[in-house]
C-alpha cells in the first residue's frame, strides 16, 4: 500500500473515532490528553523561565567585593571615581592609580576584600580585572558627556541605585552573545519596571524619542 | 536636545587634484584609523578594502603632452535627488543598515545591522562600498593597535567611509564637557585630511560660510537650472563633482585648474562637454 493511501485510511479512521465520541472510553482518553497537555505546558514553561536563563548565562564572581555605599560616603559622589576626562570622554571604571589616590600600601579597613585588593593588586601593581555590568556591545557609542553634562541627567536613571549597594552581584554573561545580562535585563521576558532595568537599543531609542522627539540617526549611537 | 536646535551641518570635502601627488597617505591613514583589514594579496581588488581609494587619470596624450592626475575617492556621502537624504545606497537597503544623518549629512553604515545582501554596492555609482568576504585577520599582536573608537567588521557585511564619524563624536564630547553648543572647524577633521602632506584635502561644514570648504566650493543654495535634482552645485568654475548630473548630490567636490581633469567627472557624449563646461551654479537666477 502506498503512503498516501495509508494516510487516507488513518484519516478516515480518526474521523470515524470522532463520530463515536460519546463513548465513555474515548472521554477518558480526552481527559488524559488534557492532563498531559497541562503537565507538558508546566514543564516547558518552568524549564523555559527557570532553567533556560541558567543555561544561557554563565556566572562569574568579581575579583573581590566592592562596597559602593562605603566609598560614596567616604569619597563623595559617583564622579569622584567615575569621572569624565578633560576631553569629555568617560573614564569608566577607574584604574588602580585612582584607587591609590586614597589607598596606600597598608589596608585602610579590616575587610577580607581589602586584604585581597592590597595583596593581589596594589603590591603587585596589577590592574583589577573587573567585569563591567553595563558594558555595551562594541558597535555602540555612548557619550556620557552628552547625557550628564549637556542634558543634566543623573547616573541613577540608567545605572540604578548601585551607589547604595554594599556588595557586588555576580556578573552574568550571555553565553551566545558574550554581553552582560544587564543589557537584556534580569527579567527573562524583558519586562521593565525601572528605567535602569534594561539597556537595549530599544530602551535608548524610546527615551530619545520621548526627550528629543526623535529616535536619532544610526550614527548618533553607533560607531 | 540642544544641538538639534542649531542649523544642521553638512559635512563635505573638497580635494584639490592639482595638489594631490598620488602618494597614498590618505589611503594608509584611513585604513589604520578605521581598522580596515588588509589582505594577504592587496592587489586582488575583488577582495581588498579601501574606504579611500586613489585613482589614476590620464589625458591620454602621448609624450611630451602626457599628464597624470590622481583622484582620491572616499564615500561621496550623497544627499540623493534634491538633497533630501535618499542616497542611492540608502534607498535600496532592506535592513536599514545605512541611513542619512540629517544633522550632519553623513551616510552611516551599521555593521551589526547589515546582513550582506550588497544591494548598496550595486546601487552606489562610485564603487565606494566594500564587502567583507572574510573575517579580518591581523598579524599577532597587531590587534592591540586597533582603534577602540571604530568597531571592526566581520565576514559578510558591507563597509565604507564614515567621514571618521568617531572623530565627530569625540569632538562633540569635548564640546559638551566645555559647555559649548557646537564644535570648531579644526576639532573635527577626517584622518585623510590631516594625513595629506600636500594639503590637497579640505574638510568642513558646507553649510557654514566661515569654513574653508564652503569658501572654496561656494555651493549654490538653489537647485541647478539645468537639473532641479542637483543641489549645491559649485559656483567656483574650477570645482566639479563626480557624475554630478545624476542628481546624487555628493559632498565630495574636486578642484582642478585643468579642463581635461574636470571633464573626467563624467562620461560625456560628443559635444556635451562644451555645453556643460561653462555651466556653473549661481544663486542669482536659481
Amino acid at each position: 500500500m502506498s503512503e498516501t493511501e495509508n494516510k487516507t485510511e488513518n484519516g478516515s479512521m480518526e474521523s470515524a473515532g470522532e463520530c463515536t465520541a460519546g463513548d465513555t472510553k474515548d472521554d477518558k482518553g480526552l481527559g488524559l490528553g488534557v492532563i498531559f497537555f497541562i503537565v507538558a505546558f508546566v514543564v516547558c514553561f518552568l524549564s523555559g523561565t527557570l532553567l533556560f536563563p541558567k543555561l544561557l548565562y554563565s556566572k562569574k564572581e568579581q575579583p573581590f567585593n566592592f562596597d559602593h555605599a562605603l566609598h560614596v560616603s567616604e569619597a563623595g559622589d559617583c564622579e569622584s571615581c567615575h569621572s569624565l576626562r578633560e576631553d569629555g570622554s568617560f573614564l569608566g571604571i577607574p584604574k588602580l592609580a585612582t584607587c591609590l589616590d586614597c589607598h596606600a600600601e597598608d589596608p585602610m579597613g579590616e575587610t577580607e576584600d581589602e586584604a585581597v585588593f592590597v595583596e593581589e593588586y596594589v603590591s603587585k601593581e596589577k590592574e583589577i580585572p573587573w567585569y563591567v555590568y553595563s558594558r555595551q556591545p562594541d558597535c555602540v557609542f555612548f557619550s556620557h558627556a552628552a547625557h550628564t553634562e549637556a542634558n543634566g541627567m543623573d547616573c541613577v536613571t540608567c545605572h540604578g541605585h548601585i551607589g547604595e549597594s554594599t556588595s557586588l552581584k555576580p556578573y552574568e554573561e550571555n553565553k551566545i552573545t558574550g554581553y552582560s545580562r544587564d543589557i537584556w535585563g534580569k527579567n527573562i521576558f524583558g519586562i521593565k519596571k525601572h528605567s535602569w532595568d534594561r539597556m537595549k537599543m530599544d530602551d535608548c531609542a524610546a527615551c530619545h524619542k520621548k526627550e528629543t522627539g526623535h529616535k536619532g540617526y544610526c550614527f548618533q549611537c553607533h560607531k | 536636545m540642544k544641538q538639534e536646535n542649531n542649523k544642521a551641518h553638512k559635512f563635505g570635502m573638497v580635494i584639490d587634484l592639482d595638489k594631490c601627488t598620488g602618494c597614498g597617505s590618505c589611503m594608509v591613514s584611513c585604513m589604520s584609523e578605521n581598522n580596515v583589514p588588509f589582505k594577504e594579496d592587496e592587489s586582488n581588488k575583488k577582495d581588498s578594502i579601501t574606504w579611500m581609494r586613489v585613482y589614476k587619470l590620464t589625458n591620454g596624450k602621448s609624450f611630451p603632452d602626457t599628464e597624470i592626475v590622481y583622484l582620491p575617492r572616499p564615500c561621496q556621502h550623497c544627499g540623493g535627488k534634491g538633497d533630501h537624504g535618499h542616497s542611492p545606497c540608502i534607498s535600496v537597503c532592506p535592513a536599514t543598515a545605512t541611513d542619512y544623518g540629517y544633522d550632519t549629512g553623513i551616510v552611516s553604515q551599521i555593521y551589526t545591522r547589515c546582513f550582506g545582501c550588497r544591494y548598496c554596492m550595486g546601487a552606489c555609482p562610485y564603487h565606494a562600498r566594500y564587502f567583507n568576504w572574510w573575517d579580518p585577520k591581523w598579524p599577532e599582536g597587531m590587534e592591540k593597535y586597533l582603534s577602540p573608537n571604530v568597531s571592526p567588521r566581520m565576514r559578510g557585511v558591507v563597509e565604507k567611509c564614515s567621514f571618521c564619524y568617531h572623530r565627530y563624536q569625540a569632538a562633540r564630547d569635548t564640546a559638551y564637557y566645555e559647555g559649548r553648543d557646537d564644535i570648531e572647524e579644526h576639532e573635527y577633521q577626517t584622518a585623510c585630511t590631516t594625513a595629506c602632506p600636500a594639503g590637497a584635502i579640505v574638510f568642513g561644514d558646507l553649510n557654514n560660510p566661515f569654513h574653508k570648504v564652503h569658501q572654496i566650493v561656494k555651493p549654490d543654495p538653489h537647485p541647478d537650472t539645468r537639473n532641479k535634482h542637483v543641489i549645491g552645485k559649485s559656483r567656483n568654475p574650477k570645482v566639479f563633482r563626480l557624475l554630478e548630473r545624476l542628481g546624487t548630490n555628493p559632498k565630495i567636490y574636486y578642484l582642478s585648474e585643468r579642463e581635461w581633469v574636470r571633464k573626467q567627472g563624467d562620461n560625456y557624449l560628443d559635444g556635451e562637454w562644451d555645453e556643460i563646461k561653462n555651466h556653473h551654479g549661481s544663486s542669482s537666477h536659481g
